[in-house]
């Protein structure tokens, strides 16, 4: 059963920083199977550089914790894909080593961050491959890219090895042309990890199951309203619609919260971002600072070298909404708003089981279409919340606007990743 | 205008290894002093990207003794902090330590005061933290040529004690440190003897003026030494009429000296938040579960009540748990027939002979201590002879030397003194006087120096073997019969 794959795949879309031509793999569930890691997932022996200059050449000496789960139920670890640096963008433009193409059409971004992840997959290089999702990162490039994204709840896999960008938020998840590809990448890489203590023990053994009679779904106003493209919103009621034919009953609902998610979503992550990053100073990998410097002068030079712009814009930003004075008008206030987010979730799931809306407020942009970064924020009002309340939430493709795939975003209670599956298959089994 | 005479104000915060097996949050072995540079080592102390913290459990069990054994209250809910700052041996440009949700609050420690009494010093908060590494300046820190980082040291557990400013001397702190050593050596959660093993920040004032922080204090001669400078320096300056800058100040270990530390426009701003990777600590219900042993206090008082010790002798004996225990060893055969001889000679003589030569305790037997106090109590040798004995038994463990039984160590050295046998000193006697007519006319103008002095000679002529009570009648005896 256990062997090498040859992996040589024509990288027309610029998907993969580092591929491994010749990949071994052993038995078990995914034996044999040709997987492609987000360039943040440690891997032993494998370049690993969040996209970034300042990780060029960083090996690292051990595996992320989901990267031992994945071989050691056989899979094949092919390569490292494009991402936006360090996971901050929408689009994957933000990365060091140029930006990833829509294999939908390729003027267009694929979203990001896990934009490399999701090309390699819907341009068929790849059956599945792992994101990571801080604010959207796999539920966007799944839906621009018209595949299947799952975010994990917070907790259920482990982030051991995920070189952090906003801890608090982030999660690893499955990406896959089928929701049962991305089940099955999901049963592999959840549950409790030691390394991680804020994993949680919920292993995830489940095949997805179409039945969706009599499932309450809420839909929220806020995700039909201002900022969301019409025709987008067409298409994901529609798919809605078929949810009802297939049984289910919609209730309106509303996330008043979501008016500061973004606030707080921006806040909390360049804040983390900000001391997580702090680390890069060239000591101990990347590119060497020149050591007959004062250490300080080194720092800097070797800093403003190795981060990109945005990446740069968010440290600042975290910097600042962390200095004395301000922590309790910032931070200390993101996280209020976090708990805000939470608590319309917590009431609104009590009445329905599941909420779904659409995952992006549009399809996929064209290339450079965002220049600035506050109309580029605005693209991930739809999935930040649930990173905020730390629930599961899925993108499963539901038609096309404008010839460009759109995105139904089912979100769940916590620890609930299986009910979002399963609404996701139930849809997709219908329409296929 | 501030009085240069007012009181002295200290508060301490004390920075102390705690002495688990691994690292506060990784499996990396804490016995890395006599190993080489970066070997103990992993992707989670090296702070390599995407490595997590785990806490160890053993080190707030560890740090929770100490809470209960200082009387702290256990918070409910305290949580982990991340504090920013770049230094090239801060391996995640972040210290992962404890802000405004410690471990625990309040508690006290009670010390002995200058006037002798026993003093509260009240705390204000214990928390958890992780060391950083550690540079290696090749040369000089400012005029080396480069630096290089050892990250073995980076992730030990440490726990932060803080004092309220309750101390109102250097000596007194001194003592609290002392106190403290000594009640975490008795919780077996602390090794002294390890280099570093304990860092002192201390926070001194004259009322009335601004406080002035002083850093890197490593040793427990170092904070009254630190202090002491700082209060001649800080009373000059009262006394000069200029006014006490707040500021921190570095102490200078080899010149003891303290040394004014950065300005106002390089100092930090930590950016403390929450850690994200770990959760908030609920651990107030272990305190159940944590049995204390006995702390020195309490053996002070046993040491009083069961071994018939003075205060000041249980008080030396318990303030070191390894004298304490070489002690109650020494004496094991006969409690209450050796103690009062035990209690001075290891209290006094063998802990001097023991700081003279920087010796460690460890290197005595308790037996060959046993030995010599039995010779001293059965007037085999005097306290000269004890003392000459002692010294000798020191230096051949120190050397490394086979090493002789006191017993075996008189008899070489012939050192017995022989009862009844008067011989020796009265030809001692004589020959002094003899030597000394000057002595003796002193003595008849009555100048009792004249006694003392012959009674040295004589001790110098029989190499101290004479019983002094003996000498002393026979000496008074021979020259009350000159003056005749």
């Amino acid at each position: 059963m256990a062997g090498t794959i040859t992996f040589e795949p024509i990288d027309r879309y610029n998907a993969f920083l580092a591929t491994c031509n010749n990949a071994s793999h052993g038995s078990g569930k995914l034996a044999g199977v040709p997987v492609a890691i987000k360039d943040n997932i440690s891997t032993k022996d494998i370049e690993t550089t969040c996209a970034s200059k300042i990780l060029k050449g960083y090996i690292p000496p051990y595996d992320a914790h989901v990267i031992n789960l994945l071989k050691a139920e056989g899979a094949a670890i092919v390569g490292k894909t494009n991402m936006d640096e360090f996971g901050m963008g929408t689009t994957t433009e933000n990365s060091a080593f140029g930006p990833t193409l829509n294999p939908c059409d390729t003027s267009r971004v694929p979203g990001g961050s896990s934009g490399g992840s999701a090309a390699a997959v819907a341009a068929g290089m790849v059956r599945m491959a792992l994101g990571s999702d801080t604010g959207g990162s796999i539920r966007c490039p799944a839906s621009f890219c018209g595949i299947v994204g799952l975010k994990p709840s917070y907790g259920r896999v482990s982030r051991y090895g995920l070189i952090a960008y906003s801890n608090s938020l982030e999660q690893i998840g499955p990406l896959g042309k089928t929701v049962n590809d991305v089940s099955t990448l999901m049963s592999v890489i959840a549950g409790y990890d030691r390394h991680d203590t804020t994993s949680q023990d919920k292993p995830y053994n489940h095949t997805p199951a179409a039945e969706i009679k009599g499932l309450k779904i809420g839909i929220p106003q806020e995700y039909f309203g201002n900022g969301v493209d019409p025709d987008v919103a067409g298409v994901v009621k529609k798919a809605i619609g078929r949810l009802e034919e297939l049984g289910a009953v919609t209730v309106p609902c509303s996330i008043p919260s979501m008016e500061y998610a973004l606030a707080a979503y921006y806040v909390t992550t360049s804040c983390e971002a900000s001391s997580n990053l702090a680390r890069f100073d060239g000591v101990r990998y990347g590119p060497a600072p020149d050591t007959k410097k004062p250490w300080h002068d080194a720092y800097t030079e070797v800093r403003s070298a190795g981060f990109g712009t945005e990446v740069r814009r968010r440290i600042l930003l975290g910097t600042f909404a962390l200095s004395s004075g301000y922590y309790g008008k910032y931070y200390a206030k993101a996280q209020v708003a976090r708990a805000n987010v939470r608590a319309d979730f917590n009431r609104i799931f009590k009445d329905v089981d599941v909420i779904a809306g659409p995952t992006m407020p549009t399809v996929a942009f064209k290339l450079q279409e965002k220049s600035d970064p506050l109309s580029m924020y605005l693209a991930d009002i739809l999935t930040v919340p649930a990173n905020l309340a730390g629930i599961p939430a899925i993108s499963v493709p539901c038609g096309k606007s404008e010839g460009m795939p759109v995105g139904l975003q089912i979100m769940g209670r916590m620890f609930e990743d299986e009910r979002v599956v399963d609404v996701a298959y139930a849809y997709e089994q219908a329409v296929n | 205008m501030a009085d240069p005479d007012g009181q002295v104000i200290v508060g301490l915060e004390v920075h102390c290894q705690l002495d688990t097996k691994s690292k506060l949050f990784c499996g990396c072995s804490t016995d890395y002093r006599s190993d080489g540079p970066n070997t103990h080592v992993c992707p989670i102390c090296l702070g390599l990207p995407g490595a997590m913290p785990a806490l160890n459990k053993r080190a707030i069990e560890y740090a929770m003794k100490v809470a209960k054994a200082l009387n702290c209250e256990i918070l409910n809910e305290s949580e982990f902090s991340r504090k920013n700052y770049f230094y090239p041996d801060l391996d995640k440009a972040y210290q992962i330590t404890q802000y405004d949700k410690p471990l625990a609050e309040g508690g006290y420690l009670e010390i002995e005061s200058d006037e002798g009494g026993e003093r509260k010093i009240r705390l204000t908060r214990i928390h958890v933290e992780e060391d950083p590494g550690r540079l290696v300046h090749m040369g000089n820190v400012e005029r080396g040529k480069y630096s290089l980082v050892d990250y073995n040291r980076a992730g030990i557990p440490l726990i932060e004690i803080v004092s309220e400013p309750d101390m109102r001397s250097p000596k007194e702190a001194r003592k609290f440190l002392n106190k403290l050593r000594a009640t975490l050596e008795y919780l077996n959660v602390f090794d002294s003897e390890k280099e570093g093993s304990i860092r002192v920040d201390a926070n001194i004032s004259i009322k009335g003026s601004e406080r002035v922080e002083v850093k890197n204090i490593t040793s427990y001669k170092g904070v009254e030494k630190a202090l002491t400078f700082e209060v001649t320096r800080q009373k000059n300056l009262i006394r000069r009429g200029q006014k006490i800058e707040r500021e921190t100040r570095h102490y200078l270990e080899a010149r003891g000296v303290t040394q004014a530390g950065r300005s106002k426009e390089q100092e930090h701003d930590y950016r403390y938040f929450p850690e994200p990777d770990l959760r908030p600590l609920r651990v107030r219900s272990w305190l159940d579960g944590i049995v204390l042993p006995e702390l020195p206090d309490a053996r002070r008082e046993r040491f009083m009540a069961e071994y018939g010790c003075s205060l000041n002798h249980a008080r030396t004996l318990t303030g070191e748990l390894k004298l304490a225990n070489f002690f109650e060893k020494v004496v094991a055969s006969d409690k209450r027939g050796l103690s009062p001889l035990a209690a001075t000679w290891i209290a006094d003589t063998l802990k001097g002979e023991l700081n003279y030569r920087d010796m460690s305790l460890d290197l005595v037997e308790p037996a060959a201590m046993t030995g010599l106090v039995l010779l001293l109590k059965a007037e085999t040798i005097t306290d000269k002879s004890g003392v000459e004995v002692l010294r000798v038994m020191l230096d051949q463990r120190l050397k490394n030397e086979p090493a002789e039984t006191p017993d075996a160590i008189v008899k070489r050295l012939n050192l017995a003194k022989t009862p009844g046998d008067t011989g020796a000193i009265t030809k001692a006697i004589d020959e002094a006087i003899t030597e000394n007519p000057k002595a003796l006319d002193d003595y008849r103008a009555g100048r009792s120096g004249a006694l003392n002095f012959l009674v040295g000679q004589v001790m110098k002529k029989t190499r101290g073997k004479a019983d002094p009570a003996e000498l002393n009648r026979l000496l008074t005896g021979e020259l009350k019969k000159r003056e005749a």
